[in-house]
Order: C-alpha cells, then structure tokens, then sequence
C-alpha cells in the first residue's frame, strides 16, 4: 500500500491466492483469444488491403469452421465456468466451526459486534488464521461490505442476514467498502480490517469487553419475558428453545425448515409466519420492539443454548474449546484454535 | 421549373439536372412539414437531432464525473451533487441516447429502404413514438433542472422508495414514456420486416442489418413492457407505501432487482445488437464481399435475443440469491457469450481475401472489433462466479460495459452514421477528418476505460465520490480522467465536420461507396417514398462479386 | 404522386389483386401495396402489441406468485373478504361481452350494419357494467379500510381452515396493493377499450364498413378479448384462493 502506483490488492486471506488464479489464468485465455483475432484482424487487414485490379474472392461460408469456433470457446467457456463455480462455492460454504461476527449496517457505518461482545465500528479487528463468519444484515437499505483484500463481497440487505466468511492470512490493515450504492455518503461507508496475530488479537479482545452477546441475549430474554414460553421443559406454551439451533423444525402447515439464523430472525419479527407444530399461534410479534442489534444478540443467545449439550458432551467439544475469556460459562462461542498459526 | 430558395438545413443541388431532382428533404419546407411528418426517413432525422442534445448532456455529466474523480478528495461539487451527476449521466445515456441510438436513426432510416418498402407499416405509430421520446426527454430534463435523481439509473429499492427524497416517480414516468416510444419501434419494425417486404426479398436476403434489428425489436418488445410494470410499481410503492418491495412491510427488495434486470441485461442487447448490424454491412462493403457464414450471423443475433433474456440475475451474484441459481445464471451467461464470439469470428474471417479499403466507416468497425472484443472477453471475468464475487460493483464492471455500450454501440453508431451519411444527407463527408475522429475515439476511450479494468481490480468501488482513503487509486483516475478529454474531443469533431458538409460537403452520387443492399439503388437523399419504381429483388444480400464484376476501374471512395 | 406510387406497386406486383380494386379503395394507405397486406399488417401488429401486454402484466403475476407462496395464509384471508360474488358477475358480464364482439365482427363481415351497431352498444354497455361493479368493490374496499396506505387495517382476521390463526395485516396489505395494481391497470384497459370502441360505433354510424375493409372492428374486437382474458386469469387468483374452506 506504500506503493502508488498497485496493480494488485493484497493477498490477505485464504480466498485471495484461489481468486488470483483464476483470474491469472482468465487473463492468460482471453489474452490468448484477443490477441489471436487482433492478430488475424491486423494481419487481413494488410494482406489484402485493396489493390487495383485485384477482386475479392467470394467465400460462401464454412460449417466445419463455425463448428470449431463454436466448440472450442465453449469447452474453454466451460473450464471458465466450472472453475468460477468452484471457487464461489468455497467462498460461500462458511466452515462449520468458523467465530461468528454481526454486523449491522446503517446509512453511513458498519457495527460490528464480536460474538465476544466487543462492540466496533467502522472497523473490523481478526485474528490471522482463523476462520470468521459475519452474520450481516442492514437497518435501512442495501449495502455491501466488501474487503479487495480478501477477494469477498456480499450485499448486506434489510430484514434478513446475509453471510460471508473468510480466513485471514496476512497481518496488516486493509480497507472495507461498501460496494452497493447506498445514498449521500456511500463513498464514506469505509473502513478498516485489522489482521492480527493471534497474540496481539487476544490482548486487544481483552481490552474492552462487555460480555458475551450471548449474554447480553439472555438478559433480553428474560427482560422481554420470552421465558415464561419458551421454558426449557416441555411445559411451556412455546417451543423448548434448547438443542433447536441447525435442527429441522416441522411446521404447522406441514413443511420442514432448518432452523438457521435467518429462521431464528424472522420467529422473533414475524411469528406466523413459519410456525411450529403443535403450538398455538400466540406469540406477539418484536417487530419495532427490539432493536437489529438486539436481535442478533437473542439469536447469539438461542445459538448458545442450542449448543451447549455438545460442548458438555465429548464429541465436538476439541473444536469448540473455551475461548480465552475463560470466566464466560457460555463457553459455546467458536473460539480460536489455540494452534492457529501465520501461513 | 421554379428556382428553390436557399434553406440553410437543406443542401442545395449543384448539377442542374439535379435540381429537378425532389427528395424527402426538398418536398415541403417548414418547422411544421417536419414536425408532422410521416416520413420515415424524416423522423429518422428527427431522432438523429434529439438524441445528439442528450448524447451531450450526458456526455457533459460524465466529463463532470470524471473532473470530481481527478483528485481523491470531494471537491470539486458536492456528494449529492456527484450521486445525481452519475444518476443522470446513466438514465440520459441508457434510455434516452443508447437504446433510441441505432434503432430509431439509422433503423428507422434503413428498415424500409433496406427491404424495398416505402415506408414503415405503421408511419403515424413512428411519429408518436418520436413525441413519445420528446415528452419523456422533457419531463427528464424538468427532472434533471429541478433536483435531478441520486439512486444511481438502477432504481434499487428500498433505497428509492423510502429513502431518497429526490423525484423519482418524475423520472420513472419520463423512463416508462420512452419506453413506450420503443416499443413502438420495435413494433414497426417486426411489423414491416414481415409484412413490407419487396417481391423477391426472401428471409435469407435480407442484409443483416434487418437480422440485427429484428432480433432488437423482439427484446424491445418483450423487454420493454417489465420495466415499465416495475416503475409503475416502484411509484406506487414511494406514493402509498404499499410494501411490495419495502422489507420493512414485509416486501422483498431483491424482487425489484430480479424485475429491473430482466428488463435492463436485454436492454444492454437493444445497444449492442444494432451496432452488430451496422459492422456487419460496413465490414462487407469494405471488404468488397459477401459475409462468412451469413445465416451463423443472422441466427446469432436471434440467439442472442432469446438467451438474453435468462441471464438477468448475474447481475446479483452478491445479492443474495441462493448459491444455486447463481450457477445456473453463470452458466447461461457463457450460452450468450457465445453467439457474440461467432459473430466476431465470423466478420474476421470475412477479411480472409477481400479488397479491404480503410475509409472512415471501415475504421470505426476495427475499433469496434477490437473494443467489443474487450468488452466481452472481459464478460467472461464476470460471469465465472468467483471472481464476480471481487469484481462486481467495483470499477472492472464500469470499464466492461462501458467497453460494450460505448466502444461497442457507439463505434457502431458513429460509423453508421459515416456510412450512410452520403444517402441521408446528399453530401459526401470530409474523409480525412474523419479517419482522424475515429483515431482520437479509438485512442481516447482505450485511455479513459482500461485503466478502470485495473482500478476495479484493485478493488475500487463504483459511485464513490471521494477515495481519499485510498489515494493509491489516483494514477489511474488521472489517467482515465485525461482519455475522456481526448475522447470528447473526438465525439465533438464528427459533428462539427458532418453539419459543416450538410452545406459545403461534395454531392454523392447514388452509391458512393458502390455498395450492395437496396438503399443504394435509390437517389442520395431519396425521394419521398424511397424508389421511383418498387424494386424486385432478384440478388443474394452482399452481392458484392456482381458489384465489382462487370466495370473494372476503381470503386468511388469518398476523399 | 401518392396514389401512382401506390397503383404502380400493384399493377408492378400484385396484378392477381386488380388495380381499380384497390385504386379506388379509399382505406388503402399509400405505402402499402394491397389491402391485403394493410390488413395482414394491421392484425400482426395488434398481435405484437398483444405481447408486449402480456409481459406488462407478466411482472405483475411473477410479484403476486412469489408473494402468494411465501405469504399464502394471509393471503387466503385477504381473498376471502373480496365479494366473490361481485367477481363473478364481473367475469359473466365480460364474457357476454366477448361473445358480442364476435357477433361484431361476423355483422361487418357479413355487412349487416344493424346488427353491428347493436352488437358494438351492448358491448360498450357491458364494459360500463363492469367498470360500474368495479367501481362499487373499490368502494366496498375502500370503506373497510383494506386500501393500503396510513389508514390501512386488517386486523384479526382468520386464516381460512387455520382456526385461531390471523392473518399478518402486513402481508394482506401485499396482497390488496397487488389486488389495486392488477385491477387498476386492467380497468385502465377496459376505458381504453371503452374509447375504442366509442370510435369504432362512430365509424360504424358513418358506414365506413364493409366486408371488403373492417380491420379496426377485428383489431379492436383483438384488443377487447385480450383484456377479458386477463380478467379470466385475474378472478381465480384475486378472489377464489382456498375457497374451500
């Protein structure tokens, strides 16, 4: 970046480098196909520039030749196109044990919230070599959030999340724009990316947090009486909330969904809408009553609970071990690998 | 014979033979004689001076754009101000220049000399779409005086319909009144393209200028009518607040996208396919021979029409559609990537063993080869799904399609318009000032948008009105800032040549260029009903070995 | 110079058709070269027009379907408090209304002037009618405030065959704004075609008709169907959904 003249963002996270090859090899195909009709333009075009006396010579048409100019761009197109899927369905699979970070936008800022708790704005601090999800909606209109560095964009849209992920490879600060037009100061909506290493991102973590978002759902809970339903036996008027994170839920109307985050979202804002069977359709909606952040911290909460049994059990508790803050009981946020390492 | 009077506009007959001579631009005088038409040929005219006044407009927004782009801080007006500027830049350029550009001046013009009709079929329905376009040009234009529009040209909700307080509806009513004039355009021309043809004009006689047209006309058709639903519904959404697109009531904003898209991917094609046409005529006549693979070139056209209209949501990769969809709109996007890569083969290989003179209308189709080129190899970058991921909304989608809508439909446009400017006009243009617009456009549009390629890579946003965070970006905006001088420069010259020739410029004979095709088998300007007598066509389209056959000497080029 | 050109094309192309034939066909435009291919013109290009209408009102059935299937509960609700009834008239009247466009037609075919006349009348009587039974629905919607906008309400009504459930006001309100677009714009449609059809009695009352020429009556009568059709599409999805209940 000291540099002022780049022709190249930076290589800071996984993606980068997978990106870059294809767009390398892109590159070299089309240069190859440009240069070839540039070449037999140029080359025709002196060849036989007109001559007096010397007549064109009528030339109908040939089928073997469209076959071949068609066929072989289309298995070029082909290998373009089988790669450019490959590499997006990488860009869009998050790992399954990746932390998560909300983020809400707003007409002209980013809020990030670390499930952690730490709260930031405009700026985005990780740590290298960890996988991260952000779980992104906006609060007015479409945004983007975009990081050249990391070779990923996905637009952030009104009532309901969106996700990306990526894992950062390269310490340093890089930018983050909001790539979908979104009004006065759309070319303010920037900010930074703070890779660090795992070290320096733990000491910062520690720096100022206010607690779990989790935590801060489980008050919410219980302030806007959520409890007195959703009881964690049997008993309740609304559904156990325990263990339904990721699972498939029946409906009323007989369909199935799988209870991810934007389902967790949209029972919270629009309860009838995707009802579970065997409950009777009581539940007011939050709509209006609690705020985007709010929302994603009753959702980190319902997450928690939903997967607390397996951190207790064995199975997958390696992956999930407690994270630095160790005082925290909720202990289910994915954490750092302690192993993470610079590639 | 009575002597004519001098009229500034009109050319005057040199020979005097020729001032016998009564043509549509000699039959009546007067503002009112023009204004009430009928006449194809005049409404072609008609098109050709209003969407020159917008094609400056919003010419002079985007030299404004890119002034404010010259240094990484906002200074030169302020972020509104810039929002509107390329809001503005982008609905005068799209609706009221592009997409009327080919089809309603030299379509308009050619469609029924090229099959030997005297008229369109429906000559009322072309004037009313020539006002419709006027009252849609107005009202944008009182839009544009009184506060403009900031959504950017695509409109996206919620954005538009519940935050913004700029007027939209206005603009939206300007944008669905000139829709409808190109409906009617398109209309016409499928109508006479099937009905108006001369004996003996069989389908597979047509000049492909007719294909390209037909084929233009049907996504005019099918294409038009959904955005104009979707404007429709976007107001209605802003006045009342219906929910439709809201997500706060429940509506869905990437709906919009999905509606807007179907609609303005085709609308790219309406551009693009026009300007086909016209390369494909002057690379013909240039080269002194009949097209390679003529029905490869008719049919992709067709293709292009129809594959066109599935590809609209690779626009939204990022959008939020589901992975799956994404892949299937990435693999249409190669289909349609494929007719247009015969058709470049196939004109390259229509060069093999001709008698290649280099006039102006040959030069601006080279230039068309090479931008057009660009523009869609780079499409290929933006359909493989992982890197649209990075490049879209960045500044490597602004240089594509700047690189397909301008180096392509505009090269086209201009050279068209040299082309055939002996036939509208009578008068030959100045060749050499010519050969050097088309140099300047060439070398200024390659400086002003490649370096965009390699901004939108190193992640440069689009619609950013201050990067003074990332001041990295400054070299290439210099660079791309000092090609559009250059490249307004060139967009000045042709018309500062071709009005001076209106006047001063030599008389053309009737085929100046001893071209093929029925429109050079009637006077230049020709009468009123485009052929004394009504041809029979009893040729090949591109019969330019009979052309060059039976007189040996030189072919008449224009100096 | 108009009409040489004109009987020059014919006697040069279409001789089979007879000059005088044409010649003295005062509906014959200059730039075409036989009615026959005037009229063959004017049909494709009402068929065309007719396209580009269905891709008009396409957007708006691609937005209810996608609205109905994510929101159908409310939707079914909102569909029951239409007057089923009133729709129904409403498709009748059009239907009859069809019927005596074709009756119009056959009458200019045919030549029979009274029998024309008649039929345009009661065709442009059973517009009015429907734009009348039109009129009292909005006004019916009107005053139980399912207009959306401020005063909108819809509040606890139940979903059909979901007893306890209600439906969501915010989708219902989804439902009547595509409820007023759709039947907006298809009355829009029908006072066009009012307007039409007003010219083509006027046309008719003049005896500019014959079986030779009366492409407008069959254009128009194009026009007239095509907007029933519509309506035939619009009465099941606006007011019949899940009507079982």
């Amino acid at each position: 970046m000291l540099n002022n003249f780049p022709l190249w963002p930076d290589q800071a996270s996984t993606m980068a480098s997978r990106v870059d090859a294809l767009y390398i090899f892109l590159l070299l195909v089309t240069g190859a196909m440009a240069l070839l009709v540039f070449a037999c333009v140029a080359f025709f075009a002196a060849r036989f520039r007109h001559r007096p006396g010397v007549r064109a010579e009528q030339i109908e048409g040939s089928n073997a030749l469209e076959i071949t100019w068609s066929a072989i761009p289309f298995l070029i197109f082909m290998a373009i196109f089988g790669w450019g899927a490959f590499v997006f369905f990488q860009e869009r699979t998050p790992p399954a044990d990746a932390a998560e970070v909300y983020v809400v936008a707003k007409q002209w800022m980013w809020k990030v919230e670390h499930a952690e708790g730490q709260r930031e704005i405009n700026e985005l601090h990780v740590p290298v070599g960890r996988d991260v999800k952000l779980i992104m909606t906006s609060q007015d209109v479409i945004h983007s959030f975009y990081i050249p560095a990391f070779r990923i964009k996905q637009d952030v849209l009104p009532g309901r999340y969106t996700v990306e992920w990526f894992r950062a490879t390269k310490p340093g600060v890089y930018h983050l724009f909001c790539a979908e037009y979104c009004g006065t100061q759309h070319s303010g909506m920037v900010g930074s990316i703070v890779v660090q290493q795992p070290a320096d991102y733990e000491a910062w973590m520690n720096g100022a947090s206010t607690g779990p978002l989790s935590a801060s759902g489980e008050k919410i809970f219980a302030e806007l009486g959520c409890s007195t339903c959703h009881r964690s036996d049997t008993q309740g008027r609304g559904p156990n909330l325990q263990g339904v994170f990721g699972k498939p839920v029946q409906l009323d109307d007989g369909r199935t969904v799988t209870a991810d985050e934007n389902y967790l979202r949209e029972s919270i804002l629009d309860p009838g809408s995707k009802r579970v069977k065997g409950f009777q359709p009581i539940m007011p909606t939050f709509q209006g009553l609690v705020s985007e952040e709010q929302v994603n911290d009753l959702v980190a909460y319902i997450k928690a609970i939903s997967l607390s049994k397996p951190i207790n059990g064995a199975k997958t508790s390696a992956n999930r071990a407690v994270s630095g803050d160790s005082s925290d009981t909720e202990g289910q946020t994915p954490p750092l690998p302690s192993g993470s390492k610079v590639q | 014979m009575q002597p004519t009077i001098p009229h500034p506009m009109i050319p005057q007959p040199v020979f005097p033979e020729a001032a016998e001579q009564k043509n549509y631009l000699n039959e009546k005088y007067g503002a009112w004689s023009w204004l009430m038409t009928t006449d194809h040929k005049r409404i072609a005219l008609l098109y050709l001076l209003s969407i020159t006044f917008f094609f400056f407009i919003g010419g002079f927004f985007a030299l404004l754009i890119r002034l404010e782009l010259l240094t990484p801080a906002g200074d030169l007006v302020q972020a509104d101000t810039y929002n509107k500027l390329f809001t503005m830049h982008g609905m005068v350029m799209v609706f009221f220049f592009l997409i009327p550009s080919i089809p309603a001046v030299l379509g308009n013009f050619l469609v029924p000399m090229m099959i030997g009709a005297k008229d369109l079929a429906f000559p009322r329905i072309n004037l009313l779409s020539w006002y419709l376009y006027i009252i849609g040009g107005a009202l944008m234009m009182h839009c544009m005086l009184t506060g403009g529009v900031d959504t950017g040209w695509t409109f996206y909700t919620p954005f538009s319909t519940g935050f913004t307080n700029t007027k939209i509806v206005e603009a939206g009513i300007a944008i669905f009144i000139a829709g409808f004039s190109s409906i009617l355009t398109g209309l016409n021309f499928v109508v006479t393209i099937h009905r108006m043809r001369a004996p003996g004009m069989t389908w597979s006689r047509l000049p492909l200028f007719i294909w390209a047209h037909y084929a233009t006309s049907i996504i005019q058709l099918l294409g038009t009518p959904v955005i104009a639903i979707t404007i429709v519904l976007v107001a209605a959404e802003r006045a009342l607040h219906l929910g439709i697109f809201d997500p706060k009531l429940g509506g869905d904003p990437l709906l919009f996208q999905h509606l807007f898209w179907f609609y303005s991917h085709p609308a790219v094609y309406i551009m693009i396919l026009p300007s086909m046409g016209v390369i494909t005529e002057i690379i013909a006549c240039f080269s002194r021979k009949r097209i390679f693979g003529y029905h490869f070139v008719a049919f992709s056209s067709i293709a292009i029409a129809v594959f066109g209209f599935l590809v609209w949501a690779h626009h939204m990769f990022v959008a939020g559609i589901s992975v799956y969809s994404a892949l299937v709109f990435s693999f249409l996007s190669y289909a349609v990537a494929l007719p247009s890569a015969i058709k470049v083969f196939n004109w390259t290989a229509t060069l093999y063993k001709g008698s290649i003179h280099y006039d102006a209308p040959m030069l601006y189709a080279f230039g068309f080869l090479g931008l057009f080129t660009i523009g869609g190899l780079t499409g290929l970058f933006l359909s493989a799904l992982g890197i649209d991921v990075h490049v879209t909304d960045t500044y490597f989608v602004v240089a594509h399609f700047h690189y397909i809508m301008v180096g392509g439909a505009v090269m086209g446009y201009l050279g068209g318009i040299h082309f055939w400017w002996p036939k509208i006009s009578g008068r030959l243009y100045p060749e050499g000032w010519a050969r050097l617009a088309a140099l300047i456009v060439f070398i200024g549009f390659n400086l002003t948008f490649f370096p965009q390629f390699l901004l939108g890579y190193m992640g440069m946003p689009r619609r950013y009105y201050d990067y003074s965070h990332m001041p990295e970006f400054q070299i290439l905006n210099v660079m791309s800032t000092a090609g559009a001088t250059i490249l307004g420069v060139g967009y000045l010259l042709p018309m500062v040549y071709l009005l001076w020739s209106m006047r001063r410029g030599k008389p053309a004979s009737e085929n100046p260029w001893n071209a093929a095709g029925l429109e050079w088998k009637t006077a230049s300007p020709p009468p009123t009903f485009n052929f004394d007598e009504e041809p029979v066509v009893t040729w090949e389209a591109y019969n330019y070995d009979e052309l060059d056959a039976p007189h040996k000497e030189e072919v008449p080029v224009a100096k | 110079m108009q009409n040489e050109a004109g009987a020059d094309g014919l006697t040069a192309v279409h001789e089979h058709h007879g000059e005088a034939h044409a010649a003295h066909n005062p509906a014959l435009l200059h730039h075409f070269a036989a009615p026959e291919q005037q009229r063959d013109a004017a049909s494709l290009g009402m068929w065309v027009f007719l396209a580009t209408e269905i891709m008009f009102f396409g957007g708006l059935f691609c937005a209810y379907l996608v609205y109905r299937r994510w929101y159908f509960p409310s939707f079914a609700a909102a569909s029951k408090s239409m007057d089923a009834g009133l729709g129904a008239t409403n498709t009748a009247v059009l239907i009859c209304s069809s019927l005596t466009v074709v009756l119009a037609v056959w009458a200019a075919q045919t030549a029979r002037r009274t029998l024309l006349i008649g039929s345009l009348i009661l065709t442009m009587i059973f517009g009015l009618a429907f734009l009348g039974i039109k009129g009292k629905e909005y006004r019916d919607k009107f005053e139980e405030h399912h207009v959306p906008g401020v005063s909108f309400s819809f509040e606890n009504v139940p979903v059909p065959g979901h007893p306890g459930e209600y439906a969501n006001p915010r989708h219902a309100q989804i439902f009547f704004a595509l409820y007023f677009v759709m039947t907006g714009i298809h009355a829009l449609h029908m006072i066009v075609g009012l307007g039409i059809f007003a010219w083509l009695l006027t046309m008719s009352w003049k005896g500019r008709f014959s079986p030779q020429w009366h492409t407008p009556i069959e254009i128009g009568g194009l026009y007239w169907h095509f907007v029933d059709i519509i309506w035939i599409y619009l009465f099941p999805l606006l007011y019949l959904i899940d009507r079982h209940a």
